[in-house]
């Protein structure tokens, strides 16, 4: 059989489009359902209309993604069984666990509020309403723990033994599975990555208003959320980011060694910014690199050693037995630069944009403007930026708003591709995790019918999200500012029209 | 009764939630074809599920979940086995929740009008195939010694699981035209009960030579009992139905989900999915089960978690206790 289609690559590339697709839409939920909680929260306690309308606006881009996020999600969760059944049979015991909890506990929190919360402007008391968009957005971020700590078990198994009777892995410390650091690490970092993704979104979307001078309170505001959420989240993004590649470091040599094409171990072990290898000979024919700093990065220490791809292979066939356990080093070295490369460029992005909107207080008298005037970019003390700059900021802020959606889809790329040829790091291998009894015929099938439908609902959402962005925040209704204040409705008028009809 | 078998009946429970809860919104799907008039009255339709629908379908999540965590060897042959009768599902499932979402965000009448009939087809063939999924699963299917399925898609289509489909195609609709009574007003309310009665009627039928098939095939003593009680809250169900008494029709046909759905995992107890090749290599609540802490934890999880997301959901239909008509459907509102 052509290897290109053997069942096993068939299954990753399933599984791989599936994800990424997934995972498009999973950081924009979560951090859209925070901060449309937070703009709620802002107008439930100031009565400021401003932020009632961003709120509606926000909340229907956060609609309108979350209900691709949500069908997507059905997927992940048979996708185990159908394609990877010998690993499902394999790991069951202590993958399966999370996985139910996050059903049990997070899904359910998240869907059922999430129904209230479109209906209820009109069934429920303000602070109740308020108090929907909160428990969606715990669930979000609550279905996001566990399934992290699946995955980062996936990388770093812990607290389990092997069955080899019913051959298989067993669960023995659940709680040791949810809060390992590998678990920690991965959740911290890709929760501050979805704020960014989020931060990022929404700051370019208000530029693309304020660009052109529309709706401005409301994008002011939303600006200035944007930029904070950008930077805080981007801070923490890179914080987290080099506590995770450490504990990959001690984890997962082989992954952080393939992230820099670092063949030979060394003392003082430079970062590449450039690099171009021969794989077959194991080095690489033209490098850029700076020394010192990939020490640095693994052992806060610039003179520390790093071992090499060549030497880890080596240490992994003495214990695991004859084969190749290097993953595809263009790949993760590659995958690694774009997700930091696009990641720190929106964060740097938003820094930048946070200092020239910077409040009123930090400007002078003759810069400052009124709450319906777009804000002046100042660069220096005195002088706001010429016409032609201030605009390229805003083209800017539009046109990299899906910068940390590729950096997210390169970091599960390069995490995921990086820990071949494991699926389980050194307890099972990929070819021996895949489905025996499902055909190649039934897996191209499902890959190309996923495929095709998948591309076609991209255009559908972003056709939507284009129409949503550019009606702007809508008008408010009498019914808008005079919420009820009994559950269920009030009932003055039995036959008024529902605030919300699909 | 030990943890296994404990997780045998809280499989089962999820289940049932999901053909519950999911079974009526799936009939009010297909009622959006067979009952609506005109675009309002779609409207009504789809608002009486719209706040709900989609935590109705974490059920199965739930239900997959567990499964792959409490009998990791069940949830691999199922799902894996019945490949591309699973394809299907969520692929329905998948422009189902979109076309619910999506349905009303431009004003464009062939818009509406697609995403209308993705609703329609995208309730009918889950409503159908898993009935089929669940006929094949208590009649055995090929599954060798490895506990891999060996039949072929075309296995999966034999009688008594086409009939399976047929029960929970009619049955779920039937429990969609009393839901839709309960829940709407004026005109659309008298032609939801009227319909019931016929689905009804023709879902008594074909429930009863299913179920009848079930018993004298794999079924015992207790299964019996379900038996006749599916049936008899059936019949009560129409007949409430005729009276005009809403809520029990709506209660009793939920009564007929349960006990199916019971009855169905009686006749399949202590098996999870027998081997129609070898009893030996039939998969049992023993060999397909979880070790016992995982068990306990989950036990622990679920033993906790689903008491209050019984509490909280059933909130949810308090909240949107009101009956919708036409009326409530604003002009302005696509």
């Amino acid at each position: 059989m052509d290897l290109a289609l053997a069942p096993e690559t068939l299954a990753r590339w399933q599984f791989g489009i599936t994800t990424v697709y997934h995972f498009l839409f999973v950081p924009l939920t979560i951090s859209l359902a925070a901060l449309t909680a937070g703009l709620q929260t802002a107008w439930v306690r100031t009565e400021k209309e401003k932020y009632l309308r961003a709120t509606k606006f926000w909340g229907k881009l956060f609609l309108i993604n979350i209900a691709m996020g949500v069908v997507t999600g059905i997927v992940q969760e048979f996708q185990f069984g159908m394609n990877w059944s010998d690993y499902s049979r394999f790991v069951g015991d202590v993958f399966g666990a999370p996985l139910a909890f996050e059903a049990l506990i997070a899904f359910f929190f998240e869907s059922t509020f999430i129904g209230l919360w479109i209906f209820g402007w009109d069934k429920l008391p303000k602070r109740i309403h308020l108090a929907c968009i909160w428990m969606v957005s715990i669930g979000t971020i609550l279905s996001a723990y566990f399934i992290l700590a699946a995955n980062s078990w996936m990388q770093h198994p812990v607290g389990y033994r092997i069955n080899k009777a019913r051959g298989r892995a067993e669960l023995t410390d659940f709680w040791q599975v949810l809060t390992q650091n590998t678990a920690l690490a991965q959740a911290f970092h890709t929760l501050s990555a979805s704020f960014l993704t989020g931060g990022a979104f929404m700051v370019g979307i208000a530029a693309f208003h304020l660009f052109r001078k529309k709706h401005v309170r409301v994008m002011k505001t939303s600006l200035r959320l944007g930029l904070i959420t950008v930077v805080i989240a981007g801070m923490l993004t890179a914080i987290s980011g080099d506590t995770l590649g450490k504990v990959m470091f001690k984890q997962q040599p082989m992954k952080m060694a393939a992230a820099e094409a670092l063949w030979d171990g060394q003392d003082s072990a430079p970062f590449s910014v450039f690099a171009y290898g021969d794989v077959s000979k194991g080095h690489n024919s033209v490098e850029l690199s700076i020394p010192g700093v990939l020490s640095f990065l693994a052992d806060d220490d610039f003179n520390s050693y790093v071992p090499g791809i060549n030497d880890t292979n080596k240490a992994e066939q003495e214990k695991y037995g004859p084969g190749d356990y290097r993953p595809i080093i263009p790949v993760t070295f590659w995958a690694f630069r774009w997700m930091i490369g696009f990641g720190m460029a929106s964060f740097a992005i938003g820094l930048a944009g946070l200092w020239l909107t910077r409040k009123k207080f930090m400007l002078p008298q003759h810069l400052r403007v009124g709450d319906d005037e777009v804000p002046h970019l100042v660069l220096f003390r005195n002088k706001a930026l010429s016409p032609k700059l201030g605009r390229l900021y805003w083209l800017v802020a539009i046109w990299t708003m899906g910068f940390p959606l590729i950096a997210n889809s390169w970091g599960w790329i390069f995490t995921e591709m990086g820990r071949q040829p494991w699926v389980v790091y050194g307890v099972l291998q990929t070819r021996h995790a895949v489905s025996p009894g499902v055909s190649q015929a039934e897996v191209l099938t499902s890959m190309s019918i996923f495929t095709a439908l998948y591309a076609v609902l991209a255009v559908v959402e972003v056709k939507l999200l284009v129409k949503y962005v550019k009606a702007g925040p809508p008008e408010l209704t009498e019914a808008d500012l005079n919420p009820p204040t009994k559950i269920g409705g009030d009932t003055r008028d039995a036959d008024k029209p529902m605030a919300f009809s699909y | 009764m030990e943890l296994h078998d404990v997780w045998f009946v809280l499989i089962a429970v999820l289940w049932t939630g999901y053909f519950f809860l999911e079974g009526f919104d799936f009939g009010v799907g297909i009622l959006t074809k067979l009952l609506a008039r005109d675009r309002p009255e779609k409207r009504v339709l789809i608002n009486t599920i719209g706040p709900v629908w989609d935590g109705n379908e974490v059920w199965l999540l739930s239900a997959g979940g567990a499964t792959f965590a409490a009998f990791p060897e069940w949830y691999a042959t199922l799902f894996s086995g019945f490949y591309l009768p699973l394809l299907v599902i969520l692929l329905s499932l998948i422009v189902r929740g979109v076309a619910f979402e999506y349905r009303a965000k431009r004003p464009e009448e062939h818009w509406q009008r697609n995403w209308e009939t993705a609703i329609f087809w995208t309730s009918l063939i889950p409503a159908f195939l898993w009935g089929v999924a669940f006929g094949n699963i208590v009649r055995g299917v090929k599954i060798d010694k490895n506990f891999e399925y060996v039949g072929s898609v075309w296995d999966l289509l034999n009688p008594y699981a086409v009939l399976g489909g047929l029960v929970t195609l009619t049955l779920f609709t039937f429990h969609g035209a009393v839901f839709t009574a309960l829940k709407t007003v004026g005109e659309i309310r008298e032609r939801a009960r009227r319909l019931a009665t016929v689905v009804g009627l023709t879902a008594a039928v074909v429930a009863l030579v299913f179920l009848l098939w079930t018993q004298v095939d794999s079924g015992d003593g207790k299964s019996l009992v379900a038996l006749v009680v599916a049936v008899a809250a059936l019949v009560a169900a129409l007949v409430a139905n005729q009276a005009g008494r809403e809520g029990w029709s709506f209660a009793l046909s939920g009564v007929t989900i349960v006990a199916a759905v019971a009855m169905l995992f009686l006749s399949l107890f202590p098996d999870v999915m027998p081997s129609s090749l070898d009893e030996d290599w039939s998969l049992t609540v023993t060999n397909a089960s979880s070790s016992p802490y995982t068990l306990k934890i989950m036990t622990w999880c679920a033993g906790i978690a689903t008491p209050i997301v019984l509490l909280y959901q059933g909130w949810t239909y308090w909240v949107f206790r009101k009956r919708i008509g036409t009326q409530h459907i604003a002009e302005t509102v696509h």
